[in-house]
C-alpha cells in the first residue's frame, strides 16, 4: 500500500541542479583528473602514466618557487587588507548622506573589471608617463616596476589593496551595523573606553563576517590571475609569477597538459585544505 | 543614592519641533525619592523609553531639567551620573566569563581586584549565578544572560539608580515570575532606587511601590497601585489598568446632577462646576458593579468565563457596560438591574478626573 504511493517525480525537480553542477564542476574537474594521469603526444593519443606528473610537480623547484610567492602574496595582502578594512569600516558614518557616499565610494573598486584594474595600474605606475610612476621618480625615488622586483611587488600589493580592501570594509560595515545600540549603551554605562568597546563588543560580533571575509580574500588572492597578468605579466623575470600565472604558462604556453592538470589539482587541494582548516578552526566551539 | 527631580521636561527627536505632535515627551514633572521602587507604565510609543534614556543620560532632553539630589545632570554622561541600566535584550560580553562580565564595570573604574572579587561573589550569590561564574557568558540561556545584565547593574555600590527597560521581554513566562520576585527581593536588600519600564501592568503593579502611567508623551497619573485602580485620574489609566478595563460612559451634567439617558447616577464627587463646552463621562470599574433586584436597567448581552470570575457584557441605553461577577454567582438573563458603587463612580471632564 505505502510502496505504491511513493512518488519519484520529485527527482525531476532536482535534475536542473544536478545538471548544472555536473557541467560546471564535476565534468571539468574529472577531465582534469583524466589528463593528470596521462601523457599525450598529440593526435588525441593518450598513455596512462599513473602518479608521474604529481611526483614531478611536487618535486619541481619551479612549483615550489611559485607556491612560496603565492603564499607570500596572500599572507601580505591579508595582513594589510583585514585590519585596514576593519579600521575603515569603524570610521565610516553609520547613517545619513555621508554614509551613502562612503558606501558608493567603497563599492567602486569592486565594480571595475579585473583586467581594467590591471591596465589602469599598469599605466598609472609607468615610470615615464604614469601619474604615480612619474611622481615618484620626480620626487627622487628610483621607481620602475617593470625592472625592479621590489617595485613590482609593491605595485602589485598596492593594487590588490586598492581593489579588494573594500570587500572587507563592506562586510565589516554590515557586521558593525548589525550590533544593537543596547550594546554600546551598556558599554557606556559600564564605563568601557573605545578600545574595550572594540575588543569586547565589536570584534567578537565581527567574528563571523571576518571569517567569511578572510576566507573570500584568501581564495580570491590565491586564485589571482588577471590583474598581475596585465600589470607585470609575472615579471620582471619570474619575480611576480604567482601560481595561476605559472599554471597558465605550463598549460597554454608549453602545452604540457599532464603536468598542468596535476598542478591544477594540487593547487585546488591546497585551497580546499587551507579553507577547511581555517573555517573549522574559526567556527569550533561556537553555539550552533 | 539620590533623589531624582524632573522639571518641565520635553523631548523631541526632530531638530525643529513645531507643535506638541512633534514631541515624544510633551511635559514631564516628576520626583522620585531615594530608595523607591518605581514603574513607568504605558503602551508602546508613549515615551517611557525616551524618558528612561534621558534619565540615564543616553539621550539629552530638548527642554527641561533633570537633577540628582538637586544637582542638574543634564550634561553629564551615564558614567558620571552613576546609573545602571538593564536593557530589553540581554547584553553580555560574549567572549568573557560570567565572572568577568560582572567584574567589567568595576575594573573599568579601576577598583582593586580584591574588592572586585568580593563584590562579584556577593552579586553572583544574589542573582543565583555562583555556579556559573567561570562559564563563558555566551553559553547561557536568555534568563541567565539577563541575570548577568542585572548583576552588572548591582555590582557597583555607588549607583544612584538602576533602570530596567522592559527587562523580561525575552524571558520565558514561567521564569518571568521568578525573576520578577527576584527583582523585588533585590530591591528590598540593596535599597537602591529602581525604575522599571514596562507595558505590562502586572509587572508594574507587582514590582513598584509607585507607578507612573504615561500616555502619548504625557504623564497621566502617578500613584500607588491601589490609587491607580480605585481612582484613575485619566480615562486612559482606567482603560489601561485592570482587566477588563474601566467602563467609560458619556453622560449629561447639569446643576441637578449627572444623568445617562435621563437616568440619574450617584457619583463620588460631591461638588463640581459644569462647563457645557466640555465633554463629560462617567467611569466605573466592572468590579464595582453588581446585579441587584432594582437599580439601573440593563440588558445582558454576553457572558465570558475567565475561570476566576465572569465578565458580563451588558447594554445600558446603547452603552456597553461590563460587570464582573464572582465565579459561581448567578447571572440574570435578558433584562436585569445593576447597582453602581457610588464611591467608585467617578466623573471625568475631557478625560481628566473632576477633583
Amino acid at each position: 500500500m505505502s510502496a505504491k504511493k511513493l512518488n519519484n517525480k520529485a527527482w525531476w525537480l532536482v535534475a536542473p541542479v544536478v545538471l548544472l553542477v555536473a557541467f560546471n564542476a564535476v565534468i571539468p574537474l574529472m577531465t582534469v583528473v583524466n589528463y593528470s594521469v596521462q601523457e599525450t603526444f598529440g593526435d588525441n593519443l593518450f598513455f596512462f602514466e599513473g602518479m608521474k606528473w604529481f611526483e614531478e610537480v611536487l618535486s619541481s623547484e619551479r612549483f615550489h618557487d611559485s607556491l612560496i610567492r603565492q603564499l607570500k602574496f596572500t599572507f601580505i595582502i591579508l595582513l594589510i587588507q583585514v585590519p585596514l578594512g576593519v579600521a575603515i569600516a569603524l570610521t565610516m558614518p553609520r547613517k545619513g548622506f555621508w554614509a551613502s557616499v562612503c558606501l558608493i565610494l567603497m563599492a567602486m573598486p569592486l565594480l571595475i573589471p579585473w583586467n581594467v584594474v590591471g591596465a589602469m595600474w599598469n599605466i598609472f605606475a609607468l615610470p615615464d608617463i604614469g601619474l604615480l610612476g612619474y611622481t615618484l621618480n620626480a620626487m627622487g625615488f628610483d621607481y620602475n616596476f617593470t625592472r625592479q622586483p621590489v617595485a613590482a611587488w609593491a605595485t602589485l600589493i598596492t593594487m590588490d589593496v586598492w581593489h579588494w580592501t573594500s570587500l572587507v570594509v563592506l562586510l565589516s560595515y554590515a557586521g558593525l551595523s548589525a550590533i544593537p545600540d543596547a550594546y554600546y549603551q551598556a558599554a557606556r554605562i559600564d564605563g568601557a573606553n573605545a578600545f574595550k568597546v572594540f575588543r569586547y563588543i565589536q570584534l567578537p560580533k565581527l567574528k563571523r563576517v571576518l571569517t567569511i571575509a578572510i576566507l573570500l580574500r584568501f581564495m580570491d588572492s590565491f586564485n589571482i590571475y588577471t590583474e598581475p597578468f596585465v600589470l607585470t605579466g609575472g615579471g620582471p623575470g619570474n619575480t611576480t609569477t604567482l601560481l595561476s600565472l605559472d599554471l597558465v604558462k605550463i598549460a597554454l604556453g608549453q602545452f604540457d597538459l599532464g603536468p598542468a592538470a596535476a598542478m591544477s589539482l594540487i593547487y585546488f587541494l591546497i585551497i580546499l585544505l587551507f579553507s577547511w582548516v581555517f573555517y573549522t578552526a574559526m567556527t569550533r566551539g561556537e553555539d550552533k | 543614592m539620590a533623589r531624582i527631580d524632573i522639571k518641565a521636561l520635553r523631548h523631541s527627536y526632530k531638530p525643529n519641533p513645531l507643535n506638541d505632535d512633534d514631541y515624544a515627551l510633551k511635559q514631564v514633572d516628576l520626583t522620585w525619592d531615594d530608595g523607591g521602587a518605581y514603574a513607568l507604565l504605558g503602551p508602546s510609543g508613549c515615551g517611557k523609553s525616551t524618558l528612561l534614556n534621558i534619565i540615564s543620560g543616553l539621550l539629552a532632553p530638548s527642554e527641561g531639567e533633570i537633577s540628582f539630589d538637586g544637582d542638574a545632570v543634564n550634561h553629564k554622561t551615564p558614567d558620571e551620573r552613576h546609573i545602571a541600566q538593564v536593557f530589553q535584550f540581554p547584553v553580555v560580553y560574549d567572549t568573557m566569563t560570567v565572572y568577568d562580565n560582572l567584574a567589567f564595570p568595576l575594573r573599568n573604574r579601576g577598583v582593586a581586584e580584591t574588592v572586585v572579587d568580593e563584590r562579584v561573589r556577593s552579586v553572583a550569590e544574589m542573582t543565583d549565578l555562583t555556579d556559573m561564574l567561570h562559564q563563558r557568558a555566551s553559553g547561557l540561556t536568555a534568563d541567565g544572560k539577563q541575570k548577568i545584565s542585572l548583576g552588572r547593574g548591582l555590582v557597583r555600590e555607588d549607583v544612584n539608580v538602576i533602570m530596567f527597560d522592559e527587562p523580561l521581554t525575552v524571558i520565558d513566562p514561567h521564569l518571568k515570575w521568578k525573576l520578577r520576585s527576584k527583582l523585588k527581593e533585590l530591591h528590598q536588600r540593596v535599597k537602591t532606587t529602581m525604575i522599571y519600564v514596562t507595558h505590562d501592568q502586572t509587572e508594574a503593579l507587582t514590582f513598584a511601590d509607585r507607578v507612573v502611567v504615561m500616555h502619548e508623551g504625557w504623564v497621566v497619573q502617578e500613584g500607588t497601585p491601589v490609587e491607580l485602580f480605585e481612582r484613575p485620574s485619566h480615562t486612559f489609566v482606567g482603560h489601561f489598568i485592570g482587566s477588563p478595563g474601566m467602563n467609560v460612559l458619556p453622560c449629561e451634567v447639569s446643576a441637578e446632577g449627572v444623568r445617562i439617558s435621563g437616568v440619574a447616577i450617584d457619583i463620588a464627587q460631591q461638588e463640581f462646576s459644569v462647563d457645557q463646552e466640555k465633554r463629560y463621562e462617567i467611569g466605573i470599574r466592572p468590579e464595582f458593579i453588581s446585579f441587584a433586584p432594582e437599580g439601573l436597567p440593563v440588558e445582558v448581552v454576553s457572558i465570558r468565563d475567565t475561570g476566576r470570575n465572569k465578565i458580563v457584557e451588558t447594554d445600558f441605553f446603547g452603552n456597553k457596560l461590563k460587570v464582573l461577577v464572582p465565579e459561581g454567582a448567578d447571572v440574570p438573563e435578558g433584562k436585569a438591574f445593576v447597582q453602581l458603587d457610588k464611591n467608585y463612580t467617578l466623573l471625568y471632564e475631557n478625560d481628566w478626573i473632576v477633583e
